[in-house]
């Protein structure tokens, strides 16, 4: 059997052979788990934020000077946005989901518990901040204007009268029952907060594929504040069409309005999205280039070497030729020893690719490889061996029988 | 000899052109691609201050205690990251290192002397004046305040360079005024460029960001009522309302520095830290025994991971790509040195000893490498231009080749090649000249 016969020139060969084999298993170790991530980061990326992404901004006004009026200073800017055409609504708060930046407290459903049940990012706003932010309200009811208060600052006490929930905070804090009308404690605060609305989805400020908020992702909490301090974050949502216009606008008719302020970070947030995914998305093309160079480097190695037995076994060949051997056998003998070798390599690599991937999960915030990477991995790299090996065993193929006959 | 090693390694390579280009091109990848994650590594990994790096320290206090389990930013050990306002101005007070600074930031917006002109935010550190030469930041012009500065809540500014040069066009501005959210400033010194990587002195918002352009004492941002624009973690208690009760809460929102020259000095710090701790005990703030901890900037950093988990992978995956590349290098040096058994087998017949012919064939490992390395560069170079494109700008500050970069890219790619070539070169210096003469 042919089979017999490659085992014995590849003992003659050994060094050549592990050389291979042992490159096939480190490509396909850093391969599949490379894909891996890959995956992983670029799903981060397109996770939801359940807002309307593309037709909302956000800039942040910090007034000048210790100005005692905050709250109708507020209220005159929020009027005039509101006012604008083009705006379908815009509210005051500490933070905005794909900002980045922002609050998390612990929530709990029992007044004298040590350890809260569930982090969550907690987001102010008014009766305005829904239908801006165009969330879903899937139960109970939104915030009414006689819950909202003016809140001058992270210290000024003043316990939410209502809080609306996400689903995702709904399921884990009251798995079985309806949450509308049962009270959550805040950060071990003893005040009993009804929930008095459930919407569908709304993200953690942070976004980022390895980051902190992802721990927690859908947990966010709204409560009732107009947030009047020195500094502070508007949201607008525009109609379709009119986001770009619009935020040139509005730094000028806020400038109008009053001179002393500054307005910064003006953003959208799809580009707000693609800030915060900005990391992610570049490992992601550096891994896919590293995988494309790798593949080529082992596939060229592949034909080098080959290249090499090819002309070292010139005579041999000849021989086979001479006695019969087709030049489909020639190709086949090649194809064979080359996926004998491929195979051992891709037996090492998968047993590589899930040390590597065991201890990424150990030292990193890293999920199990998926069992699908290996085995695409494993078909890309002998794939690429045979497809490699195609040349010089073509080459092969066509050394003249009659190279037997001559001396060399 | 070593030329004319030289030379015989030139001809030989050239005689296999397509060989030589593999080689070279399988070694200037890999050193390209390890080259270009390195480079992003080492500086995420660079000490910022490297003469006083291990006289630096961070001191932390459990203020929460053990049974509080809502701590967000803290470690393993739920000591907390940065410290309340009463253990700042307590260990302010207490003097007991050679220099120290509670610091925070916040921002703050800037009138231009043209009235005309829009007023713009800055981004503010309140220190004390000890920051300066604790951490050996440079002046253009003038200096830190003074102590008395300090006490008195003198509304005083240190502004950088870039700041200076936007309102000042550049000049001495040491002595004017700046107006810093309506409230005149006098300007009593301009910081040169400094801009430490990473920021070890605060690492709660951005690691690699830019530094700040103003720098206030504290005691007048407290006076003031400027709130921190970073983190603050309150562990449930919130303290009383207003400015007043959030300064004497538990929440920890500071960052503190100690400089302490001596391991001696340092020791002493820990012992004068768990008595300061046990004495917060006895008075009833803390229920539970001392648990401090004394971190140099070295600790610290690793402490807040300043070298990223995906640099990490990436110098993993990158590092297991040039050994890749390497093993390619063997195998086809191999195939190239086997294909000239003939000739080494000649020039043994001719008297050339094992070691003449090992000697040769490493030279041709060398030169292989040498040239691998320089295109390996040249694709470093290509490769952090690329990772600059595609980043965030604080992660883009790390792509900068370093004149020790190039040199550890030139010296891994002809040590590793070498290394390689180490077996093929082996191989060829055991060929028998007589098997080989009668082959032929």
């Amino acid at each position: 059997m042919e089979l017999g016969i490659i085992l014995k020139s590849l003992r003659r060969n050994k060094i050549g052979a592990v050389v291979i084999a042992v490159q096939i298993a480190v490509t396909l170790a850093i391969l599949c788990n490379a894909l891996f991530i890959i995956q992983q980061r670029l799903a981060a990326s397109h996770r939801p934020s359940g807002v309307d992404e593309a037709n909302i901004f956000m800039l942040k006004n910090q007034w000048v000077g210790d100005a005692k009026d905050l709250p109708a200073r507020l209220r005159t800017d929020l009027e005039a946005l509101r006012g604008l055409a083009g705006v379908v609504d815009a509210y005051a708060t500490n933070s905005v989901p794909l900002s980045n930046g922002g609050d998390s407290e612990g929530l709990g459903r029992d007044p004298d518990q040590v350890e809260a049940t569930v982090l969550t990012a907690v987001y102010y706003g008014d009766e305005h901040a829904l239908t801006t932010l165009g969330v879903k309200l899937i139960a109970g009811r939104n915030f009414q204007s006689d819950e909202i208060v003016d809140r001058d600052g992270y210290n000024q006490h003043i316990p939410p009268s209502a809080v609306i929930i996400t689903r995702s905070l709904a399921e884990k804090l009251f798995p079985h029952e309806s949450p509308i009308g049962k009270p959550v404690y805040i950060s071990f605060d003893k005040h009993a907060v009804p929930v008095v609305g459930v919407i569908d989805t709304l993200q953690v400020p942070w976004g980022g594929g390895g980051g902190w908020g992802s721990r927690f992702f859908y947990n966010s909490i709204l409560m009732p504040y107009r947030w009047s301090v020195p500094y502070t974050n508007y949201v607008i949502r525009t109609k379709p069409g009119q986001l770009a216009a619009l935020m040139k606008t509005v730094p000028k008719t806020l400038t109008a309005l009053n001179r002393d302020r500054v307005l910064v970070k003006l953003q959208s947030l799809s580009a707000a999205r693609v800030d915060s995914y900005k990391d992610d998305h570049g490992l992601a093309v550096i891994l896919g280039t590293v995988c494309v160079a790798l593949l080529l480097v082992t596939g060229f190695g592949i034909v080098g070497l080959t290249s090499y037995w090819v002309a070292q076994r010139r005579r041999q060949i000849g021989i086979r030729r001479a006695l019969g051997a087709s030049r489909q056998a020639i190709v086949r003998y090649f194809q064979t020893e080359n996926l004998l070798i491929a195979a051992c390599g891709t037996a090492l690599g998968i047993a590589l690719a899930i040390a590597a991937n065991l201890w990424m999960v150990s030292s990193f915030e890293m999920q199990r490889l998926n069992p699908v990477y290996a085995f695409v991995g494993a078909l890309a790299v002998l794939g690429l061996g045979q497809l490699a090996v195609l040349w010089p065993a073509l080459r092969a193929a066509s050394i003249p029988p009659a190279l037997a006959t001559r001396g060399v | 000899m070593f030329v004319y090693y030289l030379k015989l390694a030139l001809r030989s390579l050239r005689r296999n052109v397509v060989l030589t280009v593999l080689m070279i091109a399988a070694i200037g990848v890999g050193i390209g691609a390890s080259m270009t994650t390195v480079t992003i590594f080492r500086a995420m990994d660079a000490d910022p201050v490297p003469e006083k790096s291990g006289q630096l320290f961070a001191p932390q206090i459990d203020n929460y205690g053990p049974t509080n389990k809502k701590v967000v930013a803290g470690d393993e050990e739920q000591l907390q990251d940065q410290i309340t306002y009463t253990d700042a101005v307590n260990l302010m007070n207490a003097h007991a290192a050679t220099r120290q600074a509670a610091m925070y930031v916040t921002a703050l917006p800037v009138t231009p002397p043209n009235r005309d002109l829009q007023p713009f935010q800055a981004h503010t550190r309140a220190t004390y004046k000890d920051f300066f030469q604790m951490f050996q930041v440079p002046f253009l012009y003038g200096g830190p305040w003074s102590a008395s500065d300090d006490t008195d809540r003198a509304s005083v500014v240190i502004i950088s360079r870039g700041l200076n040069d936007r309102v000042f066009g550049g000049a001495n501005s040491v002595g004017r005024t700046l107006n810093l959210d309506n409230h005149e400033y006098r300007v009593v010194g301009v910081l040169d460029r400094w801009r430490p990587l990473p920021r070890f002195y605060d690492l709660t918002t951005s690691k690699y960001g830019e530094g700040e352009e103003l720098y206030i004492p504290f005691s007048r941002a407290i006076e003031a009522h400027m709130e921190s624009w970073e983190s603050s973690n309150c562990a449930g208690d919130v303290g009383a309302p207003g400015w007043d009760g959030y300064l004497h809460s538990e929440c920890v929102w500071l960052q503190f520095w100690v400089e302490l020259p001596t391991p001696a000095d340092a020791a002493r710090y820990r012992v004068f830290l768990n008595n300061y701790a046990a004495e917060q005990e006895r008075s009833g703030r803390f229920h539970w025994p001392p648990r401090t901890r004394l971190r140099n900037v070295k600790e610290w950093l690793v402490h807040w991971h300043a070298v990223s988990d995906e640099v990490r992978i990436l110098v993993l995956v990158a590092f297991s790509f040039l050994f890749v590349c390497l093993l390619n290098a063997m195998g086809l040096m191999l195939a190239k040195i086997m294909n000239r058994a003939g000739d080494i087998g000649v020039r043994r017949a001719l008297g050339a000893n094992r070691a003449t012919i090992f000697g040769q064939c490493l030279m041709e490992a060398g030169v292989v490498g040498l040239a691998g390395g320089l295109l390996g560069l040249a694709l470093t170079a290509l490769g952090l231009a690329g990772v600059r494109l595609i980043v965030s700008e604080s992660t883009a500050r790390l792509t900068h080749l370093s004149l020790s970069d190039i040199a550890i890219a030139l010296g891994l790619a002809v040590c590793a090649t070498t290394l390689a070539g180490l077996y093929p070169t082996w191989r060829a210096a055991h060929v028998q000249p007589a098997w080989q003469l009668k082959a032929q």
